[in-house]
């Protein structure tokens, strides 16, 4: 058994394909029709284009406002991306406007931080200690 | 007031709160309960250090802010030097604001 496909949910699968490819830095992988303005469409990182796929998810249901209302409230970060160096990301994303929760903070060897990704979610960066 | 800051300070969790607090200003839940299980090895639940959270609060240490959907908690040491002042300057009566 394979992790094969996430999803988070978004508010705007449009704007959200714009943030997680322009501003992060990950790929389109499938992008299908579904219904109305919904779609199927996901997103690979360009280092592991045949690895987990993200689904960028409508946010339609009712469900999930209260759901992601609660965990925003508490700073929950709903995914985790691994990167090489957190600093380096921080710096660069936050160049490019992007809010974080929570600056890079180093603990135990791993360096962490969460921003916040426009559409509805945080988001943790993750760096883990060299081997 | 007064009673309040020293029920808040007489536990060891809540101290090591205000230590990271202190550190670094404006965090939320999530970050907090991240810096007393990663960096303390508190084994605390989140429901816990929210509690904790809020008996700082009512004693004025810690203050709240939202942020659009984000909360975030500051320290506020500004309790602390009344309460030294009740001995280290007699001539100020315990205050109670």
């Amino acid at each position: 058994m394979r992790i094969r496909l996430l999803s988070v949910f978004v508010d705007d699968q449009e704007k959200a394909l714009r943030f997680y490819t322009d501003v992060l830095g990950f790929v389109k992988k499938h992008d299908v029709p579904i219904s109305g303005e919904d779609r199927w469409l996901t997103v690979v990182s360009p280092e592991d284009p045949e690895g987990p796929e993200l689904l960028l998810e409508p946010a339609g249901h009712p469900a999930v406002a209260p759901y992601r209302e609660a965990l925003g409230a508490d700073g929950i970060p709903l995914a985790q991306f691994a990167v090489a160096d957190v600093h380096a990301e921080f710096a660069r994303l936050r160049e490019l406007g992007v809010a974080f929760t929570q600056e890079p903070l180093e603990m135990g060897g791993v360096t962490t931080a969460v921003l916040d990704d426009t559409c509805g979610n945080l988001i943790q960066l993750l760096q883990q200690p060299k081997e | 007031m007064a009673d309040e800051i020293f029920k808040a300070l007489a536990d060891p969790t809540r101290r090591t709160i205000l230590d990271e607090l202190a550190e670094s200003s404006g965090q939320t839940l999530f970050e907090i309960c991240t810096r007393l299980s990663m960096k303390h090895r508190l084994g605390i639940s989140r429901q816990a250090v929210s509690q904790h959270l809020a008996v700082l609060e009512a004693a004025g240490l810690v203050e709240s802010r939202r942020e659009g959907r984000y909360k975030f908690h500051t320290l506020n040491p500004d309790p602390l030097k009344r309460i030294t002042e009740r001995w280290t300057r007699p001539d100020q009566p315990e205050s109670t604001p």
